[in-house]
Parts: structure tokens; C-alpha cells; sequence
């Protein structure tokens, strides 16, 4: 497994370090929800499955649920988030990720790689 | 882009947040060419308008302009809107976007013999450059506005072009809203960004729009009133002249005021996250007394805003109730209304007419 980033129908995003899963929601999801206001999100230690709503994303045009790409056990998530979730828009990819995930078993095999997703992007945004 | 009455608006420029701030920190220009623009004249023009409105247009000086509601004979708001009045016999009306038909129709089926009324809507166009700075980033080639007071208006030239200048705006903050004809607007519209670019000038959209209207506690039409709810109700009976003679309305009105009304809009602000949304339930000592009329985010002020309408005796400020948000109840607390007082008010002592 390698540390590019693998994407979900649902726009959320993951890169893969052994069994560490790092979460985060696209570019294009950010775009979508407009400036993001809070975060709700789990503590560390809880047990998800995969496609579980995780907690929420609240923009100032809507909330939205979180669903985990991945069944694991959350080791971290990103505290800075709580003061600045403008994080998750100016820098998505980056210091906006969401989770730290330690995965039980693969990941899902209908994860998307970069060209696929594009296509589910350029799809949504018609 | 969203769609707005008709008209496809953006949402945002670049982002809600930079934009609102620089609104309130500098300012930030609008296009609201969607708004309706109505220009009713003739001898009878303002006799039959004083029939239509609420508010007084009998004291009101050419070169100045007044907020009012329409109402129906049961006292129900068709809109809110302002009136300017150009010459003693020529009335601009601005209406809501979502309204313009349904107010021409109305406006027309009571039009007497020796008024006019056209819809300018398009031939001419609407921006507001609205913000703390406005007054100071008039781009080259503009009249000078010092003398302009707050609601009052006048043409002159903006970087250039033929403008009609109004003090006025949606946001609480001073600046002026430029009647501009639509074939040269885009050229104002430039100069202006490209002078204020340096200084913090941004084009600010719908998101922005919102959040500095409520601030300012200034009612949206569709959202905070309707057809179903009374300017008492909507905390505007100032808009209400009862003494000024016959209106539509006035006698359900009069009732409203005598007997007091039912419900009415309050402010309220919440905990950062928990954003009240339009027709969130609102309950006081768990018992459900309204519904969230307009919430957001304010990111001026660092907290969700929001009006609700209320039944039964007025909450005092300070008094705690409860939102539902995301399916649960979130605390929220009763606050004085403006949110926030902008420089609006204090731009200039209006001139005494």
C-alpha cells in the first residue's frame, strides 16, 4: 500500500500508511458545503464501520454527516479543527484532515483512485 | 450559484466568511440588480401609494426615501419595500425579487385613472457598495456624497457613468446602493474593484448578504414575514401609520396594535456549531413556542444568530430557551436585537428636510 490517496462515492479521501488510515473529505465536498463553521466529531478509541456516520460537518449553508471510508478503531482526530475548521477548505488535503483510523482487515474494495473519482466529481457538480 | 427569485445568484465569490468580514471591516460591493424596480408617476401618484402602504410618504422630500410594508386587508404583509421619491408626482419602488409579480399585480389592480407604472427592472441595474469604507473607496470620477444623508438620494456619477445615488443598504453598515443603467453598470462595477482591490474591496455574494442582514436584524421577506404574519408581529409597527389616513389594512391593523400581537420575532444566539436553521422548533420551559425564521453563522461576531417567531408573552433579554439543531435541543438565549449596530446610522446626521 502506498500513500496515495484512495477516494470514496461519498467524497471522503484516505491515504494509507501500514494499517494507519488518515481521513479527510475531498476538495470538491469542501467546495460544496461552503465555509465549514464546526465539527462534530468522535473521540479517540471509538470502533467504526464502514460507511458509519462518524459525526458532522456544519458549513454555514447546511450540516452534513460524516461517514467513515473504513472499518477501524480512531487513534486521533485533528483538535485543530475545533478552533480553525476553515482547516477542511483552504487546506483539505492537509492540515484539514479529519481522522486517524487504525484499520481492521483491507479497505474496501470499491475505493476510488484519482482519475475515478474526478469523474464522480465532475459528475456532481453538473 | 443559486437560484433566487428567478435570478441565478452566487452564493459566494470567493468565500462567505472573507467576504462578510470585509463588509464590516472595509466594504464590499453587491450586485442586487435582481430586486424589483417599480417607477409609478403621475398626478395622483402619491395618494394612491399613501392607499397601498403602511408608512407616511406625505412627509417625505424629493431626494429621499423611506422603508415600508404593503400589507392585505387582513393586515398580512404582501412585502416590505423602499420608496424613493424622485419629484413631488414620481415614486421609485424597490420590491423583493421573489415579489416583483405578485406586487405589480397588486399595485396594479388598485392603479386609479392618470398613474403610471413601469417595471425598470432590467433597463436599469442595482449594486450596493456597502461597508465602513464605502464613502472613501468611491472609485475616480465619482460625485461627491458627503451630503448625502442616511436614506436620502440623489444622481450624480460614479467612476464616471450616470448614477442614481442612494444612502441606503441591507447590511447596517453605511454606503450607498447606485442605480445604474444596465448597459454601462459593469463598468462601475469594475472600477470600483479594481480602486478598492488594495484596500480590501471584495465582491460579496448571497452568503454574505445574509449573515450581514441579520446582524443588522433587518427582516427577509419569505423567511422572517409573509403573507400570514402582520408588521407587529414582525416587529415593525414603526412602519405603521395609523393617523395618516386610509390604507389597506389599517383597520386590521389598528385591531393588532390595540389588542397586541400574538406572536413576535425575537433574537436569539446560540453556541458555536449549533447553527439554528428556518423552521428549527423553539421551546421555552419544554413547552414549543415557535419556529426559527433566520439563522446562520456569524462569523463577525463569533456565534449562530438568529430571529424566531414566538407566541404568547415577550421573552425579556437574557432569558434562556432551547433550538432544536441536527434533531436535538441546543440552549440558546433571548438578545437584544440589532446583533450589530454597523457604521450605517452614524455615517451622517441626517440633514433636517
Amino acid at each position: 500500500m502506498s500513500n496515495q490517496r484512495r477516494y470514496t462515492k461519498t467524497h471522503e479521501w484516505v491515504t494509507v500508511d501500514g494499517k494507519n488510515v488518515t481521513v479527510g473529505i475531498t476538495d470538491f465536498a469542501q467546495s460544496q458545503l461552503g465555509d465549514v463553521v464546526f465539527l462534530e466529531l468522535p473521540s479517540p478509541g471509538r470502533k467504526l464501520a464502514v460507511r458509519e456516520s462518524f459525526g458532522v460537518i456544519e458549513s454555514v449553508k447546511a450540516a452534513s454527516d460524516l461517514y467513515s471510508p473504513v472499518a477501524g478503531r480512531v487513534t486521533a482526530v485533528n483538535d485543530k479543527l475545533t478552533s480553525k475548521p476553515e482547516l477542511i477548505n483552504s487546506d483539505p488535503y492537509g492540515d484539514g484532515w479529519i481522522l486517524k483510523v487504525e484499520l481492521t482487515g483491507d479497505l474496501p474494495g470499491d475505493m476510488l483512485d484519482e482519475a475515478e473519482y474526478k469523474k464522480v466529481a465532475e459528475a456532481g457538480a453538473q | 450559484m443559486v437560484d433566487f427569485g428567478g435570478w441565478e445568484l452566487p452564493q459566494q465569490y470567493t468565500s462567505i466568511r472573507d467576504e462578510h468580514l470585509a463588509v464590516r471591516k472595509t466594504a464590499g460591493l453587491f450586485d442586487i440588480s435582481h430586486m424589483g424596480r417599480l417607477v409609478v408617476e403621475g398626478a395622483g401618484a402619491e395618494s394612491y401609494l399613501q392607499g397601498l402602504f403602511t408608512n407616511d410618504l406625505s412627509p417625505l422630500a424629493p431626494g429621499h426615501a423611506i422603508y415600508t410594508l404593503m400589507c392585505k386587508d387582513d393586515g398580512g404583509a404582501i412585502d416590505d419595500l423602499v420608496v424613493y421619491r424622485e419629484a413631488a408626482n414620481r415614486f421609485l419602488v424597490v420590491v423583493n425579487a421573489s415579489n416583483r409579480e405578485k406586487d405589480s399585480a397588486w399595485m396594479r389592480k388598485h392603479i386609479p385613472a392618470g398613474v403610471s407604472m413601469n417595471d425598470h427592472t432590467k433597463d436599469m441595474s442595482l449594486i450596493a457598495f456597502q461597508g465602513p469604507r464605502a464613502h472613501a473607496l468611491l472609485p475616480q470620477g465619482s460625485s461627491a456624497t458627503d451630503d448625502i444623508p442616511y436614506f436620502a438620494f440623489r444622481p450624480g456619477k460614479v467612476a464616471g457613468v450616470p448614477a442614481l445615488i442612494s444612502r441606503t443598504g441591507y447590511t447596517g453598515e453605511d454606503g450607498f446602493e447606485l442605480f445604474i443603467e444596465s448597459e454601462r453598470v459593469g463598468e462601475v462595477w469594475d472600477a470600483i474593484l479594481a480602486e478598492g482591490k488594495t484596500e480590501g474591496v471584495l465582491p460579496a455574494g448571497l452568503g454574505a448578504r445574509d449573515a450581514t442582514r441579520l446582524e443588522a436584524a433587518l427582516r427577509l421577506y419569505g423567511n422572517d414575514m409573509d403573507e400570514t404574519v402582520n408588521p407587529y408581529e414582525a416587529g415593525l409597527g414603526w412602519t405603521v401609520k395609523l393617523g395618516k389616513g386610509d390604507f389597506i389594512g389599517r383597520d386590521a391593523l389598528a385591531k393588532v396594535k390595540e389588542d397586541g400581537p400574538r406572536r413576535r420575532l425575537i433574537g436569539l444566539e446560540t453556541e458555536a456549531g449549533n447553527i439554528p436553521r428556518h423552521g428549527a422548533a423553539v421551546s421555552h420551559e419544554r413547552r414549543r413556542i415557535g419556529l426559527v425564521t433566520s439563522g446562520t453563522h456569524s462569523f463577525f461576531l463569533g456565534h449562530p444568530i438568529a430571529f424566531a417567531m414566538v407566541e404568547g408573552p415577550s421573552l425579556r433579554v437574557g432569558e434562556k430557551v432551547t433550538i432544536e439543531v441536527r434533531g436535538r435541543e441546543a440552549p440558546a438565549e433571548v438578545v437584544k436585537l440589532p446583533f450589530y449596530r454597523g457604521s450605517a446610522r452614524s455615517a451622517v446626521t441626517p440633514a433636517k428636510s
